[in-house]
């Protein structure tokens, strides 16, 4: 348990970390993000923006004023939604990407653990072809050529599903599969393997000899054991899963922060792109302590 | 090391020979690097220059059709291998000497120095890559592109695409660092390690003549699995249109105009099918082509 809390207290280091790289890199660059394209501004507009969002004091106290916010959770104001804070902005966004990571989530466990316990047991056709289908898909069609060809064949070709956008659990369809079938591929890849190794060991076979049901050997026996790699999977899925997200929202026009992200690159909106890399690295850390923590009860030789 | 016919590396050469589904993936690869390096030539179509035909259906004169200028796909599907292929492999490279030098320097050294670089690994794990990609690429065109503009406006392709493969592969190295450094701690116990340290062979020739030479199957082996990925990578980034820009072409970028044209109206189908399904046999090919090498270097492993 000890590595377990020093991991956590890493957390906020590691958030520091990121923080400081990234203010230092962002603000190394040439030109500030008033400056382009767009005809200069009066040197009156000009220093009352700079005022505004601080850029006239030194290097060293804006980095303390953007730390000292961010100690409070507050990332300032985003550059180029003008009105809009960057928390505004995760407030709006992160329901919509939430809902789609999770959904994406239950299709790839909720298909993957199945098609991989029922391949392993090697007793059903449908479980095999699925599983040849869905390796097929997670070895060579990434998410930015299952989304569009989803959307080519069962949007525009069969009109089953809308095109683009969210809301209603018909928009949802396509997104969630175009990201969720990927990972149900590695998912249930984990899952036969762990499952061929547990089949195998001398502990399910005493089951058996004590004359349990297949059934009961199964689920009470082989299961929890088998799910362990899948488990342990799940940590650099997440962090997978994220980079899908970018492509998925981009191909479907969600609204939610993957899209932000990406569009905060191309306008140069350098504090929410700071926010978003500082609330990923957060997330993916959360996430990656809780597997830790499962991975600890489902099999306590881990840690201890 | 090939040449007598015990050696391990011709063993491993024989047991890749065998892999039915490895020789097929490296036929498929060397099928898809020719025509990428010389297709282009032997077509003799400029893949950037407009033609009077927009949205032509494959047939005769475009064997896959042309795209919204009139450009030939094909020509365009050639040229954009080319630089998935050549981003793919340096950036490999380029994670290969990192992941080498760091795995060797940790496990060689041992102690402290192992333990902290180690911890830089684990630190960097649990950070989203692609965000780190996308950072260097926005560092890359507001910093650098600009004062190259300039000076060499014709450069700027080539550049980007260097920085990309230098993002990418700065980014990649890190299970290579692993595996080496867990390769070396092994071979370092060895009695023949063991006898050129006590002679005093100093570190350069220690390493280079002692080391390399027995981990280079292990090199091989990751860095041929790691070309997919970064080939993902750089597709992913172009698809945002983060990676390569227009005129310039990359298999991620065909991909993501394909999906930009797709619309209930007019279904446009070549412009997606051809450098998506291109995309999806050569992730099967490389992957295939790792697999099979993982499985004739590490015996043991083979049904990974």
């Amino acid at each position: 348990m000890k590595s377990w809390a020093s991991r956590l207290a890493l957390v906020p280091v590691l958030l520091w970390a990121v923080a400081t790289l990234c203010f230092f890199l962002l603000r190394a660059l040439p030109g500030g993000p008033f400056d382009r394209e767009r005809p200069a501004a009066s040197r009156e507009v000009e220093a009352a923006l700079r005022a505004r969002y601080h850029w006239d004091e030194p290097l060293g106290r804006q980095y303390l004023r953007y730390l000292g916010n961010l100690a409070r959770g507050d990332l300032g104001p985003s550059l180029k939604y003008r009105n809009h804070s960057v928390n505004d902005l995760l407030g709006q966004t992160v329901p919509v990407s939430l809902s789609l990571g999770a959904l994406a989530f239950a299709v790839a466990m909720g298909l993957g653990i199945p098609v991989g316990v029922f391949s392993a047991l090697g007793r059903n056709r449908w479980a095999d072809a699925t599983a040849s289908l869905l390796t097929l898909v997670g070895v060579c069609v990434p998410v930015f050529v299952l989304g569009p060809l989803l959307v080519l064949v069962f949007a525009v070709g069969l009109e089953w599903f809308p095109v683009a956008l969210w809301g209603g659990w018909t928009r949802a369809v396509l997104p969630t599969l175009t990201l969720g079938l990927y990972f149900a591929a590695r998912v249930a890849r984990w899952m036969r393997e762990g499952m061929l190794e547990v089949l195998q060991s001398p502990h399910v076979q005493a089951a058996r000899a004590r004359g349990l049901g297949e059934g009961a050997v199964i689920l009470r026996h082989v299961l929890p054991v088998a799910l362990v790699p899948v488990v342990s999977y799940t940590g650099p899925m997440l962090a997978d899963l994220l980079t899908g997200s970018f492509v998925v929202e981009n191909v479907f026009q969600i609204p939610g922060t993957g899209a932000f992200f990406v569009n905060s690159f191309f306008s140069r909106d350098y504090p929410l792109m700071m926010g978003l890399v500082l609330f990923y690295c957060l997330v993916l850390q959360v996430l990656s302590l809780i597997t830790d923590l499962l991975l600890r009860w489902i099999d306590p030789r881990i840690g201890s | 090391m090939i040449g007598s016919s015990s050696s391990p590396g011709r063993l491993a050469l024989e047991r890749f020979l065998r892999d039915r589904m490895a020789v097929a993936g490296l036929v498929v690869l060397v099928l898809a690097a020719l025509a990428a390096g010389i297709g282009p030539l032997l077509l003799g179509i400029d893949p950037d220059r407009a033609g009077d035909l927009a949205l032509a259906p494959p047939g005769a004169a475009h064997w896959m059709g042309t795209d919204i200028h009139g450009r030939d796909l094909l020509a365009r599907v050639l040229i954009g291998t080319r630089i998935s292929l050549a981003v793919g492999a340096v950036g490999a490279l380029v994670s290969l000497m990192i992941g080498v030098a760091w795995g060797v320097v940790a496990g060689a050294a041992g102690g402290r120095t192992d333990a902290w670089l180690m911890r830089v690994v684990d630190g960097l794990q649990a950070l989203p890559t692609v965000v780190w990609v996308m950072l260097g690429m926005t560092l890359f065109e507001a910093g650098l592109a600009g004062r190259f503009a300039q000076r060499w406006p014709d450069a700027l392709p080539v550049l980007r695409l260097a920085a990309m493969m230098i993002c990418l592969g700065s980014v990649s190295w890190l299970t290579m660092a692993r595996v080496i450094r867990a390769q070396t701690l092994v071979l370092r116990q060895r009695p023949f390690l063991l006898a050129a340290t006590a002679l005093g062979v100093p570190p350069v020739r220690w390493f280079l003549r002692h080391l390399l030479p027995n981990l280079s199957g292990v090199i091989l082996v990751y860095l041929t699995l790691s070309v997919p990925s970064v080939v993902l990578y750089e597709s992913f980034l172009s698809f945002l249109g983060l990676g390569v820009r227009p005129p310039q072409a990359s298999l991620g970028s065909l991909i993501a105009d394909g999906a930009s044209q797709l619309n209930p109206i007019r279904v446009r189908w070549w412009l997606l099918v051809f450098p998506a399904g291109l995309m999806a046999l050569l992730l099967a090919a490389l992957n295939s082509v790792g697999a099979g090498l993982r499985a004739a270097f590490e015996p043991r492993e083979g049904s990974r």
